[in-house]
């Protein structure tokens, strides 16, 4: 340490590898131990969070990380959902080819938006993705036939088998969840690490700068979506088969907004904010609307005093003032 | 194929950028106005000239920041004109900012690792952690910034973030290093060991350099351009430049 720059939080030479990964690694272990003391009604719930919290993570990704703010992640989710419900309904693809092919689906449509709307950069990004995540949801309805659009269908029971256990089962269910959660996280976590992470945040904090160090901002941008798309695609296939039920309310605006909340209440740019902020968020909304008819007035609330008090999200706001290690 | 160096004794200064007829108008103003323009290997070239001359607007031509309305740019031999900035910056032309425009967020040693990143990657695979964060340790050691590695480069006072914008420089290894306004708020002593600093520098790299503080050109400079409403209006030597009457006229305000 030279001269007397120590009075802010100085930063620690190396990245604590070992506190990181202990602390990724803790949340795991905590979510498996929950799985045998919360009474049903969370555990269902807790099922559902992590799936959702795959998508947060994935939105993340494009938003936090590469600074890509796109309205219109629900065409993700909604193409791994409807893809692997759709072969499970009418090709008898059980559940592990479904799922891979929801992923596809997902990168598949990442790819197709990406070519068109990555060419535009801010609002103009913002409109394309919107505008296309409307065209997604109203090609469900177009073919009513097939999706029985807002009804939705039933992925049928024989399909939604793993390895010849039951996904309804609750055990196999939260598990399953489970796996696709720490999958998730730990890519996530190894993405924020890697040399690629590095080149999404740079592009994040300073595009001209990025592109004049020789990256193809172009081409980066393009992966990040991509991967997002694939985490957000694999959580809505890996939510048909689980709860067994395909909609197009999953491909709403609606679906394209929550994941921007919960990335912003928990900390963008965080790799455990997107998991945290689908918690809260979920269990917000779960006990104001069992107390009160107005329970989005307490949730604006609620968001309103966290852009007061924690502007960068829960755990932005931490990393910022207590925990600079935290990835 | 590889020529390696055209500055050795005897041999011709081989030619490492040219560009002819190159313009760009904005609206009907035109900033840079058919400027043809070579530069050597391994000089130190000021471009200098009254504000809003278009020394920004060529060098930004020459880095493809922005396309040029007519002409073409070379670089070793090779048209550019079409290329884009990022595959410039590849072949070897790297443009620091007039703007200080480091990664704020992220510390001083990312800020050079990002720049050291993009040259060593091949492929899909990059190089590790350690072997970025060391070659980026030792472009900080070249400027003084070495203990200020693990500081967020948005704390870093305004001299440090300019002798950061060079690291990063350093770390790209760059053929054609161009420096818009490096010493632009720098203290006197900053600007001493900064000029030290290029000197070093050009030994590997050629430099193109725009400077307002004649001291810096006069002591770094082989050869001086002057542009004036997007015009060359003179070259030559130091002495030469320091005594045409047409550049008292326009700029050095004689």
């Amino acid at each position: 340490m030279s001269e007397s720059t120590a009075v802010l939080s100085t930063p620690p030479a190396a990245p604590p590898t070992a506190r990181i990964l202990g602390l990724h690694l803790g949340v795991l272990a905590v979510l498996f131990a929950l799985h045998f003391v919360l009474p049903d009604y969370h555990h269902i719930s807790l099922s559902r969070i992590m799936v959702l919290a795959c998508f947060a993570m994935g939105y993340n990704l494009a938003f936090g990380y590469s600074g890509l703010l796109s309205l219109g992640h629900a065409m993700f989710f909604a193409a791994g959902l409807y893809a692997a419900g759709l072969v499970a309904q009418f090709a008898d693809i059980a559940a592990p080819g479904g799922f891979l092919i929801g992923v596809a689906a997902a990168a598949l449509v990442a790819l197709t938006l990406g070519a068109i709307a990555l060419r535009t950069g801010g609002v103009s990004f913002m409109i394309v993705t919107l505008m296309f995540a409307q065209a997604v949801f109203l090609i469900i309805y177009y073919f009513g036939t097939y999706t029985r659009g807002d009804e939705g269908f039933v992925v049928p029971d024989a399909m939604r088998v793993l390895l010849g256990l039951d996904l309804a089962d609750p055990t196999v269910r939260y598990m399953t969840a489970l796996a696709l959660f720490a999958a998730c996280l730990m890519g996530s976590l190894a993405l924020a690490r890697s040399n690629l992470g590095r080149v999404l945040i740079a592009i994040r904090e300073n595009e001209d700068r990025a592109r004049m160090l020789g990256y193809d901002v172009y081409r980066y941008k393009l992966t990040a979506l991509t991967l997002s798309a694939v985490m957000a695609g694999a959580a809505g296939a890996a939510y048909g088969l689980l709860f067994g039920y395909v909609g197009a309310s999953f491909a709403s605006i609606q679906y394209s907004i929550y994941p921007l909340l919960w990335v912003l209440m928990g900390g963008a740019g965080t790799v455990l904010g997107p998991f945290l902020g689908t918690v809260l968020m979920f269990y917000l909304v779960d006990l104001t609307s069992a107390a009160t008819t107005a329970y989005l007035l307490v949730v604006g609330l609620v968001l309103i005093a966290l852009i007061l008090f924690f502007p960068k999200g829960i755990l932005g706001t931490v990393r910022e003032r207590y925990l600079p290690w935290l990835p | 194929m590889a020529a390696v160096s055209g500055t050795e004794m005897g041999r011709e200064p081989e030619l490492l950028l040219e560009t002819r007829g190159l313009s760009r108008h904005f609206g009907g103003l035109t900033a840079v106005d058919g400027v043809d323009f070579q530069l050597r290997r391994g000089e130190v070239r000021a471009l200098i000239g009254p504000n809003g001359a278009g020394k920004t607007t060529f060098v930004s031509l020459l880095s493809g920041r922005i396309r040029p309305s007519a002409g073409a740019i070379a670089f070793e031999g090779r048209d550019v004109t079409r290329l884009k900035a990022h595959a410039r910056v590849a072949r070897g032309i790297a443009y620091t900012f007039q703007i200080t425009s480091v990664f704020q967020a992220l510390s001083a040693r990312e800020n050079v690792m990002l720049a050291v990143q993009r040259r060593l990657t091949r492929g899909l695979f990059g190089p590790s952690h350690a072997s970025l964060a060391a070659e980026a340790d030792s472009a900080l050691a070249r400027v003084g910034l070495a203990g200020r590695a693990d500081e967020a480069s948005g704390n870093l006072s305004y001299g440090h973030q300019r002798l950061l914008e060079v690291a990063m420089g350093l770390g790209m290894r760059p053929r054609l290093l161009i420096l818009d306004e490096p010493t632009q708020g720098l203290s006197d002593e900053e600007v001493a060991a900064f000029i030290a600093l290029i000197r070093e520098l050009s030994e590997s790299a050629t430099v193109l350099l725009i400077e307002h503080n004649m001291h810096v050109v006069m002591g770094l400079a082989d050869r001086i351009t002057v542009l004036d409403r997007g015009r060359v209006l003179a070259e030559g030597a130091p002495e030469a430049i320091r005594a045409d009457e047409a550049v008292q006229r326009a700029y050095l305000g004689g």
